[in-house]
Formats: structure tokens, sequence, C-alpha cells
């Protein structure tokens, strides 16, 4: 049975997730705007936000937390479906861009383009976007990975590579040669699907899609890493050679959850650009990746949940501290990073579920589940 | 009361002009060309100006000057000259004062401009000052001025300084080269001396051969451009070798602290370019102090800063080591993770104390300039960096290779349980080997501040670039660090004329993923029988 795969973490964050999804929507359009319990909806676009890279967040977890792939360049792959999302939105502007033009968007009849670059043809047609959303970050990621494990680039040395990667592309996508917005990237957004983005009844339903995007999101990796391919991912991250050697291609196995992980990094930026109106270059920056990795350690690695929650936590956290108090933050942050490696290496889900585990099982006293390996067991072996 | 003051000062400048006009007043050989000047036909006008550039007149400067400044008039009845000089008027060849009756201004156009340009030039040609001379020299070479050849060769005879002689020779060549009907032999001497000048003027003079020139004389300028082309070819690969030499070093400085704590003790030093910064900051720390207390002292900044540098950064990283990073050992990627957070803290902290605008640091009076060898322009300040890195390479092979330290710290990576047992503090190692690495990380910022804006994010545009130096040359080894950051350098700056800044690097970042595919392990991998985990 599918739905017994899906433990109790699973189960109160699905119930949360659904929560939101008819809460926060009545809140904001049945409550009048000066009660106490009115939502704005620039509070509703930042919650789908967060809750988008709560998405990015989990993709990130399914490599990092069960596969022991640290990629520092998942920030690439959001951003690629970011832009790909992005581009769809350019062609909805139509000839309501500041000059007029029907087919070319504004940025290119400054730059003197004479008629659309072959890569912009389909995106006016939402299905193709959508599809581009998957297939872009996704083949990318099955290149990337199928060359790096298949050589068994493995541990820092993929960090690295991967941070070159999201390197490269942000120094790409910053010349305006490639026909993308350049520096000031994809923005003036006006509809999605005939809708207009700015209008209240568009932005909750973007935050409705975002959270059930989350919660497919989460069922997908949950359903991956509790079946037997899972098995095996955990056996790769725990070690690779034995796994090698007991006779499973490892390489096939990281290269496919390193794309579906990507796909799923892709979908989180879709989501995330019309919520915030603009996608640009600066997505690519090798920090906005590794500030990522450090929702997932902060939620708790391997654990899928807790990776959605660290990332809900820590954006909330800097929205807050940015706002009071900006030079703070990259203090915190900083200071977050050492906290969360030195005295809570399973994050926040993880401690508290180790907890709440060893509390009931003084009370019972069953056996560890076979499979149910604690992270910080299996590090040992591994020493990444 | 003005229009007496005005008398007053016509009456003034009239007295003067003319006690001061008298001896060239006698002169009176350049007539003809005072004639062809007072017209108002623009080739006349240009005939006039060469012919009182060659006539030897003293005043020639000063009528000529005039003209460019629209201040020379002429009448058109007897066709005197006149200068205006602010409210006054003095004739030109003999400096009275004349009447502004019936005096209209000699029209001049870009032509007459060139020309009037070329004729100063010409005037400049018997400067007492060499310098003048052979700036003067230039301008003829590059206007290709028929009509200053007498001059030339008037120059020449009595040109004493070599240099100036050289260009005077050059200018003559291309003068002759330019001059309809000239004899064959002087030409070929010419298209050689043009040759031998090989630069771009040149090889434009010898391509814009004019067309009645024998054949010989042809085929010796199409040796020549041949020639010339192969040398600026060349020329410009040198260029570009030396730049690549010196985007090399600026890497190595970079990566070469990183070769330290991630080659030889394996650990993810993410926080190694605020190491960089803070040296960087040290230097500006230390000029400013010696700006206010001692300015005499300021070429000894940098040398002050260095080892201070060493000791903040090295203090630095040994802290580091210290409280964070010695629970990580054995855990890189968590490693990685808190040194990111590290470099966090640091950059905000700079940025909360020096502000986060750029702080200036001051270039010492040997490192700014340039010197030419060989048509090759290097400036000091590069030459220095490059002697720097080589020197810190030197340096940080010595100390791991010959001091009790240096083996202790080999000693400790290859076999760290053996280490202890032979009585090696192996934690006091590991910490001073990290402070080692951020130490020298430090020095490369007094260096990198020379080149670089001193500001909290100097450190941030250096990490990418250092980890994939150390990676692509093969962790643990400092030659291979060495190889791999000259090879970057030299590679990106032949890419660049090619693909431009931008791509050039893209397409390197893509080459090194590459690379790592086919060589996990970098250029010089440590050879060993250790399976990876």
């Amino acid at each position: 049975m599918l739905l017994s795969r899906i433990d109790k973490p699973g189960w109160i964050f699905l119930g949360v997730l659904a929560l939101a999804c008819l809460v926060v929507p009545a809140l904001n359009l049945m409550t009048a705007p000066g009660s106490a319990l009115h939502v704005p909806t620039y509070a509703v676009s930042l919650m789908g936000k967060y809750l988008a890279y709560a998405i990015l967040a989990l993709s990130l977890d399914l490599v990092w937390g069960y596969c022991g792939i640290l990629s520092l360049g998942h920030g690439a792959f959001f951003a690629l479906g970011g832009y790909a999302m992005g581009m769809y939105l350019m062609r909805q502007i139509g000839p309501r861009g500041v000059y007029g033009n029907p087919i070319l968007p504004d940025f290119m009849v400054f730059l003197n383009y004479k008629s659309l670059p072959w890569y912009w043809h389909g995106f006016d047609w939402f299905p193709f976007a959508a599809v581009m959303v998957l297939l872009v970050p996704g083949i990318l990621a099955f290149v990337f990975g199928w060359l790096a494990f298949r050589s068994r680039v493995t541990g820092v040395y993929l960090s690295i590579i991967t941070q070159a990667m999201t390197f490269a592309l942000m120094l790409a996508f910053f010349r305006n040669d490639m026909g993308l917005g350049g520096n000031n990237g994809l923005t003036d957004f006006k509809d999605i699907l005939g809708f207009n983005v700015q209008a209240q009844g568009t932005r909750v339903a973007l935050f409705v899609l975002t959270a059930l995007a989350l919660a497919l999101a989460y069922l997908v990796a949950r359903f991956m890493t509790t079946s037997a391919f899972g098995k095996v991912l955990i056996a790769i991250r725990d070690a690779e050679s034995r796994t090698r050697f007991l006779g499973y291609r490892t390489a096939h196995y990281k290269a496919l959850a390193f794309t579906v992980s990507a796909m799923m990094a892709g979908v989180a930026g879709a989501l995330y650009v019309p919520q915030v109106g603009i996608i640009n270059p600066s997505e690519f920056a090798p920090a906005n990746s590794i500030e990522a990795v450090i929702w997932v350690a902060v939620g708790g690695r391997g654990t899928l949940v807790g990776a959605a929650l660290g990332a809900v936590l820590v954006n909330y956290a800097k929205t807050l501290l940015t706002g009071a108090m900006p030079d703070a933050w990259l203090f915190a942050l900083g200071a977050l990073f050492v906290v969360v490696t030195l005295f809570l290496p399973k994050g926040i889900l993880g401690t508290l579920t180790e907890r709440l585990g060893s509390r009931r099982a003084k009370a019972r006293l069953p056996g560890p589940k076979p499979g149910d390996i604690p992270p910080a067991l299996a590090e040992e072996g591994r020493g990444s | 009361m003005r229009r007496c003051l005005v008398l007053l000062l016509v009456a003034w400048c009239t007295a003067w002009c003319v006690t001061w006009a008298l001896p060239a007043a006698a002169q009176t050989g350049s007539d003809a060309a005072y004639a062809r000047l007072a017209s108002d036909s623009y080739s006349d006008i240009e005939a006039g100006i060469a012919a009182l550039a060659t006539s030897g007149d003293p005043k020639a400067g000063a009528v000529l000057r005039a003209l460019a400044e629209n201040r020379l008039l002429y009448r058109p009845d007897d066709k005197a000259l006149a200068i205006k000089d602010g409210a006054t008027v003095t004739d030109a060849r003999t400096g009275a004062a004349v009447g502004p009756d019936g005096l209209k201004p000699v029209r001049v156009n870009n032509r007459v401009r060139r020309a009037i340009d070329a004729a100063l030039g010409t005037l400049n040609l018997l400067a007492p000052d060499a310098a003048t001379r052979r700036t003067a020299a230039d301008a003829v070479f590059k206007a290709r001025d028929v009509a200053a050849l007498p001059a030339l060769d008037a120059a020449l005879a009595r040109e004493t300084d070599a240099s100036a002689k050289r260009s005077l020779q050059e200018a003559r060549a291309a003068a002759l080269l330019a001059k309809p009907g000239s004899p064959e032999i002087d030409r070929l001497a010419a298209v050689d001396t043009i040759q031998n000048r090989g630069d771009s003027e040149a090889l434009g003079i010898l391509r814009g051969l004019s067309g009645d020139a024998a054949s010989s004389v042809r085929d010796a300028a199409a040796r020549g451009v041949s020639a010339i082309e192969t040398r600026q070819a060349l020329m410009a690969n040198v260029q570009n070798a030396w730049y690549g030499v010196s985007l090399g070093s600026v890497l190595l400085l970079a990566a070469i602290g990183l070769a330290i704590t991630f080659g030889v003790m394996g650990i993810i030093n993410m926080a190694h370019g605020e190491m960089v910064m803070l040296g960087a900051y040290t230097t500006y720390l230390v000029q400013e102090l010696i700006r206010q207390r001692a300015p005499g002292l300021f070429d000894w900044s940098l040398p002050i800063a260095i080892p201070l540098a060493f000791l903040v950064a090295g203090a630095v990283g040994i802290l580091i080591e210290r409280t964070v990073i010695r629970h990580l050992y054995g855990r890189p990627l968590e490693t990685l993770l808190a040194t990111w957070g590290i470099s966090l803290i640091l950059q905000q902290a700079v940025r909360s104390v020096f502000g986060p605008t750029n702080r200036e640091v001051g270039a010492p009076s040997y490192m700014s300039g340039a010197f030419d060898l060989f048509g090759l322009s290097i400036t000091w300040g590069r030459l220095w960096i490059v002697v720097f890195a080589m020197a810190v390479f030197v340096a940080l092979n010595l100390i791991l290779k010959a001091t009790s330290f240096g083996l202790k710290t080999r000693a400790v990576t290859q076999n760290r349980r053996m280490a202890a047992a032979m009585g090696i503090r192996t934690p006091w190692i590991d910490a001073f080997t990290f402070g080692l690495g951020s130490g020298i990380a430090g020095v490369a910022g007094v260096a990198l501040s020379q080149i670089d804006n001193v500001s909290p994010n100097l450190g941030q545009g250096y990490i990418i670039d250092s980890f994939l130096v150390v990676v692509f040359g093969g962790v643990g080894n400092l030659w291979g660090t060495l190889v791999a950051a000259l090879t970057l350098g030299v590679a990106n700056k032949f890419l660049e004329p090619y693909a431009g800044a931008v791509l050039g690097k893209i397409l390197l970042l893509v080459f090194i993923i590459l690379f790592i595919q086919k060589r996990p392990r970098g250029l010089f991998a440590l050879k060993g029988r250790a399976v990876e985990a």
C-alpha cells in the first residue's frame, strides 16, 4: 500500500499543507483588509515564495540526504526552471511592452534584435513552457550527472564542479548576447494563462498551486526513497564502493536521482518566478545554492519534511532580520552554518525525532526496524 | 575714461611690439609666404603655410598659432596680414599696431588645420629640446609631409641625439616615399628604415605606397609589410603570454594557501577568500598608519604589511581551526558548510568595521609606471606580483621540504597515527599547518590589494577560481598548483581575443569540469593504493 509509506512527520506535513491551502486563501479573500485575521496579498506571495524554496530544499535533500551528493549547484536548476517560466511570461506580454512589439520582448527591441532567437520559439504556448521547465534542468542534470558519476567524481570534487557549473551559467546569463535579458533578466510580467499576475486571485491560486506542488514533490521523493530504488540510494550514500561491488551500477542510480531532483528544482523555480515577478542571473549565484544547502542542514538532512521546514524557517528568519537589522542577517546566517554543523548535525527534525524515538524506545524497547539506519551511524562509514 | 584706457593700452602695446619686433622686421625673405596666406582660397593658404614653415622666419610660429586659433586677419586690398591679440591688432610682419579697418579673418578648414599642425611640427624639428624634436619628427612621420623634407634634412644635419636622429630619419623616409618622383635608390633605403620601425604606422605607410613607385620598391615594401606583420603577430603572442603569466601568478597567489589547507590537509576551507581579504585590509591599515605617522616610510608599507598580514590571517586561521574545524575532521562536506558560515561572518564583520565601500590602497613608487622591453610594455606592478608569487611559491616549498615543521606536517598528513606514535603532537601540527595556509592567503592579500578593490567582497571573487586551480592541479601537490595556475592564466588570456573575456572564462570553467571527469584527481594526482571510500 502506497499510503503506508508515509511516516508520521509526513502526515503532519501534508496536513499542515492542506490546512494552509484552505486557511490562507480564506483569510485573504474572505476577510476585510482591516480585520485582525486578514492575510494581506503580499504575505500570500511571500509564503508562496517560501514554499517554492521548500520544494528546492526537498529536491536537494533527495540527493544530499539520501544519496550523499552534495550539490552546490542546485540553484542553477531552480533558475533554469525559472527562466523557462519567465520566457513564457515574457511572450504573454505581447504588444503591451514599452516598445509595443507584438513578438519581441522589450529588451530584444532595445538590443536591436530583428527576429526571435530560435530557442524562444514555442514559449508562447504554456504546455510547451511547462515541459521545458522539467526538461531543461532535467537534461542538464542528466548530462552533467551521467558524466560526473560515471567517472566517479564524488564528494568534495563533485561539490566543487557543481559550483563551477552554476558559476559558469551565471556568467553566461549575464551576457546580453545570450538573448535572455542579460543583467536585468526577465521581468514586467503581465499575464499567466490569461490571468493578471498581479491580481489577488491569481496570487492566491499560485500559492495554492505551490503548496500542492510541494506536497506532490514530497510524495514523489518519499516513494522514491522508501522503494527498493531508495534503499540502493541509501546504500550508495553509506558505502558506495561496497554497493558497486555488490553489482549495482551506482552511477545510473545517482544520475537518475540527480535528474529527478533537478526537475523538482526546476518546478520550484517556475513557481517562484510569477510570485516574485522577476528572474535574473543572480539566481545562479553560487552563494544561493550554498544557502539552500543550509536550509536542508537546519531542518535535518535525509528527512524530506525537515528540508521543507528548514527552508521555510530560515527564509522567515531572513525576512524578519533583514527588515529589522540588515547588518545582523549575515552574522546570523553565518552563525547558523557553524552552529548547525557543530551542534545539530541531524538538524531540527532529525534531533527531535531522535529524542522522541529514544524516549519511546525506553518505554517499549522494540528493536530498530531493518533498513532504518540513522544518518549519523551511516556517516561513520562514509566520512562525508 | 574707458576710451582713455584703451588708447593707453594700444599705445603701450605698439611701443612694446615695435621694440620687440625690430630685428624680425628686417627679415623679408618670407614675403611670398605671407602673401599667399593673405587669401581666401584654401589651397593658397595651405601652400602659404608650408612655405612659411620652411622659410626660417622666426615669427612663423606666432603667425601659425594665430592662424590655428582664428586670430590671423588679412586685408584683401593690399594683402596685409595682422594678428589679433585680445583688443589689439598688430601687423604680422612688422609687429606695428594697425587699425582694424578692412581686415577679415583668414579662413581655416580641416585641411588647413592639418597643414598648420604639420608646419608647427616642422618648426619644432629645430627646437633646442631633444624630446620636442622627437615628437615633432613623429608628427611629420605620421603626416608624411613632403614639404617638410628640406626642414628634415636641415635638422638631420645638426642632430646629435641618437633617438631623435632615428625619429628624424624615419620621418624623412616616410616623406621620401610620399614624394612623387623621388629616386628608386632613396625609396629602397626608406622602405628599409620604415620596416625597422615595425609598428602599425609603418605598416600603414608601406601599404599605402604611392602608385608611381618602381616594382623593386613595391616588392621591398611587400616584404616589409609581411615582416612587420609577422613581428606584430609574434609580439601579440608574447604580450598575451605575459598577460597570461601575470594572471596566472594572481591565481597562484590566491590558490597557494588553499593548496596547503585543501591540498595537504583536505580541509574544504570556504573562508579562504576571506583570509586574502584580511591580508588586504591589513595592508590598508598599515598604509593608513604610515600616512598619518611617518609619510616618509610609504614605500616600505608593503614590506611591513607582508609579515603583519601573515600573522593576522594566520592567527585567525589557527583560531578557526581550534574552535570549529577540529571538530569536523573526517566530515569534509560539513567543514565546507561551517567554513562558508565563517566566511559570511568575517565578511560582515569587516563590512561593519570598515564599511561596505572600497578602501584605497596606494602603490609604492617602485610599483607604479611601466617600462618598455623590446616593444613590450610591462608595468612594474605586474612584474612585482609575478616575482612575489614565485617567491611565495619557493618559500612555501622550502618550508614544507626543508624544515622540521614541514617534515612533521607531511608525516601527519601521510600517516596520522604513526606520526602521533613518533611523538608528534598532531593537533598542534594541524593547527599550525592551517595557520600557515591561512597566513599565506593573507600574504597573497597584500599583493592582491595592489590590483583589486579592497572591499569586504574581495575574497568572494577568488574562492571559486582558487578551488578550481587546486583541483585542476591535483590535490596535495604544490607544483600541480603552479602549473594549473599558469596554464589557466595563459589559456584565459589567449582565449580572450577570440571569445571575449566572459565567454573565455565560461569556456575554461566548462573545460575544467570536463577535465575533472577525465582525471578526477587533477593533473598531477598523488599515486597511491588508497581507493576512495
